[in-house]
């Protein structure tokens, strides 16, 4: 992007920004500086304060202190339509648009062009098809918004946001559930807004697109500025120590020293031409202590399909289940967890947290169910477990009492991982556990996986990443449209040899 | 959904304090009690005793709501069960009497718990269909007259007294302290709330939310079938009509002024019968005053209102702010 297009009055200018919830400072007088044209990361761990900060500039919060300058101008909008009616626009993660209306409606919903009073539809379907062709988008406008991509989605909704006349545009995390393609893409549209003079934050948890496609970098630490740089001059090791405080351990570097897999131990779960037709085709899955199983595979693969098959939420309607030895059957989570199996899924907020109650409440509930209605945990043996694992697994704030909803995304994750393990899990399964999490909480998070693993503990890991997957398992067993096809030991775990068997058409490794 | 504070009880508690106050001036009576033919009598002996049935009702629907759902045939079930108390009081001795009261209330129940938990329809549509139906079953069993019963043993479910406590009052008070032994001191409360905070989340934990469903529905019918008996009880007779008639809204008032939302989730079991306690305070504060019963339905709206906006975050913030402005 062109360096310095107006360096004199900045586009956003935010000031001493301070924000405190309950006597806890969540910002504490942050700066930034958005400049026409430019892209912007805003980056930091979870608890940083990013999402306050952008709330704060948008009015959806109130600020306790500092200024907000827009072309110079102070403002202060009281919510979201203030802000976007002075031209600062937002696009969260999850759309906020009405995923049933159709696309030309929701590009003008509260703004269609009229005649007489009446809506006219058909000004609407051509102005939106003029619109999308600006953003290299050609769809049919009529259909509605949900039969699309959450990528086209996100267009959707930053093309209805640049057309309101946004001149700043905040993208919060939006490359979260998009595939590389759809990344490209979203990529292409945000160099040509900024192109036109239009600023963008830019909030990601993915280094690699920080560097792909900002211009400068603001990082935030607990709720303070850290520095803000030019991308180009800022090495990725340095932005990396800058958002943890501290010297990254290279956890995802190599993969864990090859111990005779096979051998060592009986299996714990066997699962023989085990399926449900249209689901995910028949596969025979082993699982023993003391080793990681990777899925691997694009999205829609069929890796979350195995988990669920595996942990009964879905019941499988062919093959057999062994657990220690035994014949069983896992028609349902609570068979599941009655067997030893334990299950953190993919998403986290509708299918993992109670966002209600507290984090005790969350930590004990997988156990207590287990432990069935009638014996229930003391407040003091609830207590304790809570607040070991608050220890064990540093989940902050430390306070068992607080609404989990009010914990940022990682230490939701570990709260999760804590409900699992306070059941002494012999197997536990994973789906996406580094998903939408920061830095420093993933590489918490792949050594607990290692550590668990150790302390002989089954897992069952589903990853997007390859790195991440060849640091950990032991086995790795790859998926293509709904069926295993493959399953990679030994010194066959490694990207490559991976990335080839997800590519269709390529002789198996093995 | 925004998170929501603890609750404390205090604005129900203040509400009902208020209340009985103004209940005081209205009627300078209004605390008097007496004991009479071993009995407690006055205004305030009143409330409990007219509210009783109501709070019997917010006791089961308070753990209906706690799990996201609504039981709106409360009122129906009511009125079958006060009907087929007062069909057999006269021929069968009392625990038949109870029992088949009770065995349909329960029945009532799973009915709404298997449409809700087991077929998966929406609870406001699965439990209207018994409110529609129930009233038509309660005035098959009694033919469609009122049907009245000279029983002393059933009788004392509206007149008699524990220990100069009126019997719907004892009913009530040991039908809660029961249910929060029951939610509380085993692992129910955290399963309901877990269950009404977040279904498939609570589910891949292991929980069994559809026992949990299914169990608070019956719990809410066998409490309806109580409050169906006090009621019958009360005045000798069961009309199928009007026993019970617009409780479940009544009912469904007392939760929500008792602080449990309706999205599910937390609850409390002492804040909905304060809640129901509010409601008949109110009642009984405008019978008192001597105004027409009519203005009654206006001034509980007023009072709801008043009760919601304590507990909204956003006045609570406001009230703050104001406070902080007058400093």
């Amino acid at each position: 992007m062109s360096e310095g297009v107006s360096s004199n009055t900045p586009l956003l200018e935010v000031r001493g920004l301070t924000k405190s919830f309950a006597g806890i400072r969540a910002l504490d007088g942050v700066d930034l500086t958005l400049r026409a044209g430019e892209i912007h990361a805003l980056l930091g761990e979870n608890g940083a304060g990013k999402s306050t900060l952008i709330k704060t500039i948008t009015g959806v919060l109130r600020r306790d202190a500092g200024t907000v300058s827009l072309d110079g101008s102070p403002i202060a909008p009281h919510s979201a339509e203030e802000a976007a009616t002075a031209g600062i626009a937002t696009v969260y993660q999850e759309v906020s648009l009405l995923p049933n209306l159709s696309v030309a409606q929701n590009l003008f919903l509260g703004r269609q062009p009229t005649r007489f009073g009446f809506v006219r539809e058909g000004e609407t379907r051509r102005r939106a098809r003029l619109l999308l062709r600006d953003f290299g988008l050609d769809i049919d406008v009529t259909a509605p918004l949900d039969s699309y991509s959450v990528a086209v989605r996100h267009l959707t909704a930053i093309a209805r946001a640049v057309d309101m006349s946004a001149r700043v545009l905040i993208l919060d995390e939006p490359t979260a559930s998009l595939d590389a393609n759809e990344v490209e893409i979203l990529f292409t549209v945000m160099r040509k807004l900024a192109a036109r003079g239009i600023g963008i934050v830019f909030v990601t948890h993915f280094l690699d697109q920080v560097y792909a496609v900002t211009d400068r970098i603001t990082v935030l630490r607990n709720g303070r500025l850290v520095d803000e740089r030019l991308t180009a001059e800022l090495p990725r090791m340095d932005l990396v120590r800058m958002m943890l405080g501290r010297e990254l351990v290279e956890a995802t570097a190599t993969h864990r020293e090859a111990v005779s897999p096979t051998a060592m131990s009986e299996p714990y779960a066997v699962f023989e031409n085990f399926g449900k037709s249209g689901y995910v085709a028949p596969f025979d899955l082993t699982v023993r202590g003391g080793e990681v199983v990777g899925l691997a595979g694009l999205l829609g693969s069929g890796r979350t399909e195995t988990t669920r098959l595996v942990f009964g939420v879905e019941k499988a309607d062919q093959g057999t289940v062994t657990i220690a030895g035994k014949p069983a059957s896992i028609s349902s989570p609570s068979e599941a967890v009655g067997h030893g199996l334990g299950y953190c899924p993919e998403e986290r907020k509708t299918e993992g947290i109670v966002a209600d109650l507290t984090v005790r409440e969350n930590i004990v509930l997988a156990l207590q169910a287990r432990r069935g209605v009638m014996r229930p945990l003391s407040r003091r043996e609830q207590d304790e477990i809570a607040n070991k694992f608050i220890r064990l697994l540093d989940i902050r704030p430390p306070d068992p009492e607080r609404p989990i909803g009010l914990l940022s995304g990682g230490n939701q994750q570990k709260a999760l991982l804590a409900r699992w393990l306070a059941t002494e899990p012999r197997l536990l399964i994973l789906d996406e556990p580094t998903r939408g999490i920061d830095v420093g909480a993933h590489a918490e998070i792949i050594r607990l996986i290692r550590q668990l693993c150790a302390d002989g503990m089954a897992l069952l890991v589903v990853s997007s990443e390859l790195e991440e997957i060849v640091a950990y398992a032991d086995r790795v067993i790859v998926l293509r449209d709904r069926a295993h096809v493959a399953c990679l030991e030994g010194d066959a775990v490694n990207e490559p040899t991976i990335l080839a068997a997800i590519a269709a058409d390529t002789p198996q490794a093995a | 959904m925004a998170l929501r504070l603890p609750r404390s009880g205090v604005p129900q508690v203040l509400a009902f304090l208020a209340i009985l106050a103004v209940n005081w001036m209205v009627s300078a009576q209004f605390f008097d009690i007496r004991f009479q033919d071993g009995r407690l009598f006055g205004s305030l002996i009143d409330v409990f005793n007219r509210g009783a049935p109501v709070a019997l009702l917010a006791i089961g629907m308070v753990l209906v709501i706690a799990t996201r759902g609504i039981d709106l045939s409360v009122g129906a079930v009511m009125a079958i069960c006060g009907a087929i108390a007062a069909t057999l009081a006269d021929t069968q001795p009392l625990p038949v009497v109870i029992a088949a009261a009770l065995g349909a209330g329960l029945l009532c129940g799973l009915w709404n718990g298997l449409l809700v938990a087991v077929l998966g329809i929406q609870p406001i549509i699965a439990t209207l269909i018994l409110m529609v139906a129930g009233r038509g079953i309660a005035q098959l069993i009694t033919e469609g007259r009122i049907v009245t019963f000279t029983s002393p043993d059933l009788a004392w479910f509206g007149g008699g007294s524990v220990l100069g406590v009126p019997a719907p009052v004892a009913i009530t008070f040991t039908v809660l302290v029961l249910t929060i032994l029951l939610v509380r001191r085993t692992a129910l409360g955290l399963m309901i709330e877990a269950t009404g905070g977040n279904a498939r989340a609570s589910a891949l934990a292991g929980v069994g939310t559809r026992v949990m469903t299914m169990a608070v529905y019956v719990w809410c019918g066998f409490c309806s079938a109580l409050a169906g008996i006090v009621a019958a009880a009360d005045i000798l007779g069961a009309d199928a009509n009007n026993s019970g008639l617009w409780l479940e809204l009544d009912a469904i008032l007392a939760v929500v002024i008792g602080g449990t939302s309706l999205f599910g989730g937390r609850f409390s079991v002492v804040l909905a019968v304060l809640g129901a306690l509010i409601i008949q305070a109110m009642n009984t504060g405008i019978l008192l005053s001597g105004y027409p019963p009519e203005f009654n339905l206006v001034v509980k709206a007023v009072v709801v209102l008043v009760v919601l906006l304590m507990q909204s975050p956003r006045f609570s913030g406001l009230a703050i702010l104001l406070s902080g402005a007058r400093k």
